[in-house]
C-alpha cells in the first residue's frame, strides 16, 4: 500500500469502515460504504432485508443500504447532486483497484473507467431512476 | 422469439410464469412428469439457479431439459455462485440451445443455504447483471469483444415489494427497468398494502408500460410453510393474523387455498399488473383449480386464440 493509500485508510477506516475498494462511491450512497454490505452490493439493498431493517446475512447489523437510503435523504449538509446520484446505476467493481487510494484514482479518472461493453450501444447519458 | 418475448411485445395479454421444481436426481422423463401441471398454465417457467443457496441440478442444465420437453424456460442467473465471466458463459451457453428468456437476480446469501461455509461471490449485483445481459443482446461481451450474431434475449429481473426500505423498492425496480428489465417477477408478498403502493408508484411513473409486473403467489397446504417463510426466508414476512387465519381454520388446506386465490385476485386487479408468477408447494392439482377459478385459460388455448385473432386481422 502506497503512502496516499495508507493515509486514506487511516482516515476512512474508522469513520466509514472503508474497505479500500479504490473506487469510492460514498458521496452517492449517503456516505455509507457499500463494500460493508456482506454481498458488496453497489446498487441498492437486496431483497433479503429483514422485517426489522436488519441484514439478511448478519441479523445483528442494520442493512447497510437501509442506512444509506435513509442518510441519502435525511443527512444534513449532503449536497443535492449527491442525493440525486443515489439511484444511478453504478458499474461493476474493478477488482484490480482493491487496496489503491480512491483519491488518487479519482484525480486521474481511473475510477470512472468501465469495460467497453458496459455502456449500452444505444444509450447516451446515464439514465436515472425517478419512480 | 420466445413466447414470453412475444407477449411482452404485444403489451396487453396476460402473462403467467411459474417456478419449475428443482432437480435432485432422476431422468428427463421424471422431470417432464413433475413439470406437467404447471406447464399447462404457464407461458414460461424459471430454471432456477440453486434456489435458497442449496445446490441442485444447474440452471443451465434445467433450462435445456425444459427446452427438450417442450416447456419454455426462463434462465435464472444469480450473483452468489459465479463471477461475471461464468455468468456470461451461462447466458451464451443456453442461447446456443435456443433459450432466450433470462431473469437476473442478486440471489440469497450462502448463509441462507445448507452449505453456509461456502465462499460467496457477488462479483456483480442484480442491476449490473441486467445491464450485462443487455450488452450480450447488443452483441458484445462486457469486454467489448463482438458476438456475431448477437443472441436474441428477453431480459427480466426480480424485486421484493414487501421489504425495507419500503418507499425505496419501486425506485430500485425502476433502476432495473432502466437497466433493461422487460419483466419483473416480484417476491411473494403477504402485505397487500405494500404490493399496492409498490405497483402504484411504478404505474404512476409509466414504468409498467415498459415492463411487465408479475407478482408471485405460492400455493401452500397449511400454516407450516407460512411460518417457515416468515421465520426462515430472507425478506419475507407473513403477518401473524394471516398465519392464524390458516392455522385456526377447520380446514387449513382449504383456507390456505382461499388465501392464495384472494392474493391472485387482489394482484390482478391492480392497474399495472400484467400477470402472475406461480409457485406450487401443494402439488395436489391446486394450480389448475386456481387458474380455473381465476378464469385463466390453459396456455395452449391462450396461444391459439391469440393466433386465430392475429389471422383474423
Ligand atoms: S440485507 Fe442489506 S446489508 Fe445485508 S446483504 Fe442485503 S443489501 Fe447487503
Amino acid at each position: 500500500m502506497g503512502l496516499i493509500a495508507a493515509i486514506e485508510h487511516v482516515i476512512k477506516k474508522p469513520i466509514w469502515d472503508c474497505q479500500m475498494c479504490g473506487q469510492c462511491v460514498l458521496h452517492d450512497t449517503g456516505m455509507t460504504c457499500p463494500m460493508t454490505c456482506p454481498k458488496t452490493l453497489r446498487n441498492g439493498p437486496c431483497g433479503g432485508v429483514r422485517e426489522d431493517g436488519h441484514c439478511e446475512v448478519k441479523p445483528e447489523m442494520r442493512c447497510v443500504w437501509v442506512k444509506a437510503e435513509d442518510r441519502s435523504r435525511n443527512m444534513p449538509l449532503l449536497p443535492t447532486v449527491w442525493r440525486e446520484h443515489f439511484n444511478n446505476l453504478r458499474p461493476p467493481v474493478d477488482n484490480r483497484l482493491k487496496g489503491d487510494s480512491s483519491w488518487k484514482n479519482a484525480i486521474s479518472g481511473r475510477d470512472k473507467e468501465t469495460p467497453p461493453g458496459w455502456t449500452p450501444a444505444t444509450e447516451a447519458p446515464e439514465a436515472e431512476a425517478k419512480a | 422469439m420466445s413466447r414470453l418475448g412475444e407477449l411482452l411485445d404485444k403489451g396487453d395479454e396476460l402473462i403467467i410464469t411459474g417456478e419449475a421444481p428443482v432437480i435432485d436426481g432422476g431422468t428427463l422423463e421424471d422431470y417432464e412428469a413433475k413439470l406437467a401441471e404447471l406447464a399447462l398454465w404457464c407461458d414460461a417457467m424459471n430454471a432456477t439457479d440453486n434456489t435458497a443457496a442449496h445446490a441442485h441440478a444447474s440452471n443451465v442444465a434445467m433450462a435445456i431439459a425444459m427446452q427438450r420437453v417442450g416447456v419454455e424456460p426462463i434462465l435464472q442467473v444469480v450473483c452468489r455462485d459465479k463471477n461475471r465471466i461464468a455468468q456470461q458463459a451461462d447466458i451464451m451457453g443456453v442461447a446456443l440451445h435456443g433459450v432466450e428468456n433470462i431473469c437476473c437476480l442478486t440471489g440469497d446469501d450462502v448463509t441462507a443455504g445448507d452449505e453456509p461455509e461456502a465462499r460467496r461471490v457477488f462479483d456483480l449485483d442484480g442491476p449490473q447483471l441486467i445491464r450485462l445481459a443487455n450488452s450480450l443482446k447488443e452483441g458484445r461481451y462486457l469486454s467489448g469483444r463482438k458476438i456475431e450474431p448477437a443472441p436474441s434475449l428477453v431480459i427480466g429481473a426480480v424485486e421484493n415489494p414487501a421489504t425495507h426500505p419500503l418507499d425505496y423498492r419501486a425506485q430500485r425496480a425502476a433502476k432495473k427497468i432502466l437497466a433493461g428489465a422487460r419483466f419483473l417477477q416480484l417476491q411473494i408478498c403477504y402485505h397487500p398494502e405494500r404490493l399496492e403502493a409498490f405497483v402504484a408508484a411504478l404505474h404512476l411513473n409509466g414504468f409498467t408500460e415498459k415492463c411487465a409486473i408479475l407478482p408471485s403467489v405460492v400455493a401452500v397446504k397449511g400454516p407450516g410453510p407460512l411460518r417457515f417463510m416468515d421465520s426462515s426466508v430472507p425478506g419475507i414476512s407473513v403477518p401473524a393474523e394471516t398465519i392464524a387465519r390458516v392455522a385456526d381454520a377447520d380446514d387449513s388446506a382449504e383456507e390456505a387455498y382461499q388465501l392464495v386465490l384472494e392474493q391472485c385476485q387482489h394482484a390482478l386487479a391492480l392497474p399495472g399488473v400484467r400477470g402472475l408468477h406461480l409457485t406450487d408447494f401443494r402439488k395436489d392439482g391446486s394450480i389448475s383449480r386456481l387458474c380455473t377459478d381465476l378464469g385463466i385459460r390453459p396456455r395452449s388455448e391462450r396461444e391459439s386464440r391469440a393466433n386465430d385473432f392475429a389471422l383474423a386481422n
